[in-house]
């Protein structure tokens, strides 16, 4: 019996080329804005200046041992909440909590180790993470538990739910955890339970143990979606809430354990960051991870595999963009936009069909169907 | 070069020629000529996929055909859309209407096609008057102010009818008119579809109910596999000859039940209550049993609370009061679980919404209700292996027409899907086989495979519940026959000396016989507007 790999090749090409083709049209739509805005700046012409703003990001991101540590320790917590993400989009669920869901295990796990700031690294390390991953899972087992007993759309609830975590963080790091004799608002570091790095010790670049979790966990939610059959029940779920209930599934504790399991893994995400990169919680955390989130979920087009690629991609922006700012003199703004376009591409995806004649095949919307069949279409109770 | 172009004698009114359409590996249209002369009824039969779809919709603009050339009136036409289609006076009426129906019959009939006071505002009275009009002419009198969502389904029909007609369409083409109908409004709308042709207006019907072709057809194309296979009157064809043509080997018609042998009791149901998703009561005290070894059947007009009584019996629905038991077990409350697990098998009447993933593979659907188990995983681990190895059994066994047993089953066909439901649910050990409209929209060749599994079924000695709206199924198959009306089992019939009449009036009427001239299909209450004359 020959194997046949028309079918699984074309199948390949059509999940991969919606998101090339919007990344593609990013970058040049990227490069006409720096075209356009780079006379009205430095008042003359240049017509290099993307060209070089794309080869800083790539040197910035990819050209050098420091690069590449830097883009993966960027790309873990997008790859980790991208899962979050992505695992909601499989069960039919748009969360829009990672950011909330991150913020609250960045916030537990900070606790956490500054309460065990002294004891052994083993301990601390082990505990904080704990915290960190318990406090994400609380923060998205609220929205899955609203959504299956009351109805209550996720979309709403998460939105929700990231304003109270900001409040919440602001509260305990301006009171109860606020340190002694910092010069400002922040928690105490968290010393012992700071994840060892293992690369470019004391340069700058260093690269956490933190970042090796993706090679744990990426495999993980891949085998729980494909291998296990809780992952076929919230695929089904996802795909068709009705054909669940005839199955004997129960949608209500698979919609509860798809955003519990989510909010585990933003809020590791935030422990991570908290343990390996910062060292302490600000009462203002800087980020948008939750949201860049989105678009690497979508990206990745809710696939595990997917995910990791496309956090990938956007880690490199991001690690790229110091550089990109030293060399080109293109604000690291610029990666933002670069970033707003391809999201605003992978929605608007007819535009990305009609100039790169992608045909829509029938496999391909399914598998968007299932992430835009939760907002707007109102599938209301499960 | 056969018929003289030009209007000469009578010249068709519509006349496709040549027509050929191919998609990457299918010629779904190869070299089709149809001719529908003025005022002629012209059937087109063929099993699902057989072209019928694609025909139509070149037909109305939707898909531009790779060769051949359609003539309107003699005059070869080029049709760019929808819209051109309708300007030119052919229009189509979906099999699923697409009406709204929080909106009157007028607006309905006006969307689209805005009759303007003046430049900004609808004239309303003059669609009124029209309306009135067309429905005296061709004998339905409809309230032009009705809401549609109140309207029973015979009646939404006509709306969609006079809809094409408020259009002038000249050229009617109806995509399984009777699907949805009881045989009392099939015989109103036939009525309707003869003064339509009387008047000049020519009818394509696409069906695949070889009697009713029979009935109302002029002339019958028959198509298979993309090609026109042959064309007849009806006075010189009969159902089985249609039959073969359209599935190209001899179909047996009617299925050969044989004998039963029941059994024991095995499903009783008692003064069950059950209330619908908004609450309201829609099974009203049913009481019945299923013996081991019997097929039950259920007939009744669709919307009488059949969907309701299965899904309480699956456990998809909790029943509001009353009792089911299964053998010795009480599976009142079950869930659908619970209902697989006591040997509860369902092939539910909507596929897409209950049935099946459409997305997912093949294989993963075949053991969508059984995944949990083994062999098909262990400890909360699929065996992919085992899924495949049940897969390909499946497809060799129920003839399940697909590459692969890999690919989304939302490409497969109608009638594919449903094998692949049928494979699922009755390959297993089961009890209770629970069958909701197993062969709506399904070509005669599927019907009968899904048919002969289902009589062999019953031999091995399951008890069977078949619900269906097609009198004919519930009739050819059940050896007893419940009549469902406005949620009561009006009637338990013997199912082999039943007449067809007989159980028709008892689920149009519920048997409390009124007068000759009640409304049709009375499920939906107020379904009457205007003269419901029988």
């Amino acid at each position: 019996m020959r194997i046949d790999l028309r079918v699984p090749l074309a199948r390949a090409r059509g999940l991969i080329a919606l998101p090339a083709g919007a990344i593609l049209l990013a970058f040049i739509v990227g490069a006409v804005v720096m075209l356009v805005s780079s006379p009205l700046v430095t008042g003359h012409f240049d017509p290099s200046l993307p060209l070089r703003t794309y080869a800083a990001i790539v040197e910035g991101s990819l050209l050098s041992v420091n690069a590449l540590v830097d883009t993966v320790v960027a790309a873990t917590p997008l790859i980790l909440v991208g899962l979050a993400v992505g695992l909601g989009f499989k069960a039919g669920l748009f969360n829009i909590g990672g950011q909330g869901q991150f913020l609250m295990g960045a916030v537990a796990s900070a606790a956490a180790g500054a309460a065990l700031a002294h004891e052994s690294p083993i301990v601390a390390i082990t505990l904080s993470v704990v915290a960190g991953v318990v406090a994400g899972a609380a923060y998205g087992f609220i929205p899955g538990l609203l959504k299956a007993y009351t109805g209550a759309h996720e979309v709403v609830t998460t939105i929700m739910l990231n304003y109270v975590g900001i409040q919440v963080i602001s509260y305990l790091i301006t009171g109860p955890l606020r340190a002694q004799g910092a010069s400002f608002a922040r928690s105490p570091d968290v010393q012992n339970a700071e994840l060892p790095a293992f690369l470019n010790v004391g340069t700058g670049h260093e690269a956490h143990i933190g970042i090796l979790v993706i090679l744990v966990v990426v495999p993980a939610i891949s085998w729980l979606l494909y291998r296990s059959t809780t992952g076929f029940e919230i695929r089904t779920v996802g795909a068709n809430p009705d054909a669940a209930r005839y199955a004997g599934m129960q949608p209500r504790r698979l919609v509860i354990l798809s955003l519990t399991v989510g909010g585990m893994l933003a809020g590791l995400a935030g422990a991570i960051e908290i343990l390996g990169v910062s060292g302490y919680m600000p009462a203002a955390y800087a980020t948008n991870v939750g949201f860049d989130a989105i678009t690497v979920a979508l990206l990745g087009r809710a696939t595990p595999g997917g995910i990791f690629f496309s956090g990938l991609l956007l880690g490199a922006l991001r690690a790229g963009a110091p550089l990109m700012q030293v060399k080109a003199g293109v604000p690291v703004q610029m990666i933002d936009l670069l970033q707003g376009i391809i999201l605003f591409f992978l929605t608007a995806d007819v535009i990305v069909r009609y100039v790169f004649r992608v045909k829509a095949a029938r496999a391909k919307l399914d598998e968007l169907q299932t992430v835009t069949r939760s907002y707007g279409s109102g599938t209301g109770k499960p | 070069m056969t018929s003289s172009p030009g209007p000469t004698v009578t010249a068709p009114a519509l006349e496709m020629r040549g027509i050929t359409k191919r998609y990457p590996g299918v010629i779904a249209n190869d070299r089709i000529d149809l001719t529908v002369r003025p005022g002629e009824i012209h059937a087109l039969l063929g099993e699902n996929g057989a072209g019928k779809s694609t025909l139509m919709n070149i037909l109305y603009g939707l898909t531009r055909p790779d060769e051949g050339e359609i003539l309107l009136d003699g005059e070869p036409i080029t049709i760019k859309g929808p819209s051109d289609a309708i300007a030119r006076g052919i229009s189509m009426v979906h099999q699923h209407f697409m009406l709204v129906p929080v909106l009157n019959v007028a607006d309905n009939i006006l969307l689209g096609a805005e009759t303007m006071a003046n430049r900004v505002f609808l004239d309303r009275d003059e669609a009124r008057r029209r309306i009135r009009e067309l429905g005296q002419r061709f004998g339905f009198e409809i309230d032009p102010d009705e809401t549609v969502g109140r309207l029973s389904v015979g009646w939404q029909q006509r709306v969609e009818i006079l809809k094409a007609l408020y259009r002038e369409a000249r050229i009617l083409v109806l995509d399984e008119p009777t699907a949805v109908l009881t045989p009392q409004e099939t015989k109103e709308i036939f009525a309707v579809l003869r003064r339509l042709a009387a008047e000049g207006h020519s009818i394509i019907f696409i069906s695949h109910k070889l009697y009713e072709v029979l009935e109302i057809a002029d002339r019958i194309t028959v198509i298979r596999r993309g090609r026109v296979v042959g064309e007849r009157l009806p006075a010189e064809t009969n159902e089985e000859d249609l039959a073969e043509l359209m599935v190209g080997r001899e179909v047996q018609l009617v299925a050969d039940r044989g004998e039963s042998h029941p059994a024991g009791v095995l499903l009783s149901v008692e003064s069950l209550d059950v209330g619908d998703d908004r609450g309201r009561e829609v099974v009203h005290g049913i009481s019945f049993e299923v013996r081991a070894g019997e097929i039950f059947g259920i007939a009744g007009v669709a919307g009488n609370g059949q969907d309701e009584l299965v899904e309480a019996i699956t456990g998809l629905r909790r029943p509001a009061a009353g009792r089911i038991r299964l053998g010795a077990d009480d599976v009142t409350m079950a869930d659908p679980r619970q209902a697989h697990e006591h040997g509860i098998s369902f092939v539910p009447a909507d596929r897409h919404r209950f049935g099946m993933v459409t997305s997912f593979a093949l294989a993963d659907n075949l053991v969508l209700t059984d995944y949990y188990a083994p062999p098909y995983a262990r400890r909360g681990v699929r065996d992919d292996a085992a899924i495949a190895a049940r897969a390909e059994e499946a497809i060799r066994e129920f003839d399940i027409r697909t590459p692969s047993a890999t690919v989304t089953a939302g490409t497969l066909s109608g009638g594919n899907q449903q094998k692949m439901v049928v494979a699922r649910e009755f390959d297993r050990d089961l009890r209770l086989l629970v069958l909701d409209q197993p062969t709506r929209g399904l070509d005669v060749g599927s019907v009968e495979f899904i048919h002969r599994q289902t009589v062999r079924k019953r031999d091995a000695g399951t008890a069977v519940l078949l619900v269906s709206a097609e009198l004919d199924e519930v009739l050819e198959l059940s050896d007893r026959i419940g009549v469902m009306y406005r949620g009561r089992m009006v009637a338990i019939l013997d199912g082999p000396t039943a007449s067809r009449e007989h159980v028709g009036l008892l689920m149009a009427t519920g048997g409390q016989e009124t007068s000759p001239g009640a409304p049709q299909g009375a499920a939906v209450p107020g379904s009457a507007p205007g003269g419901t004359r029988a």
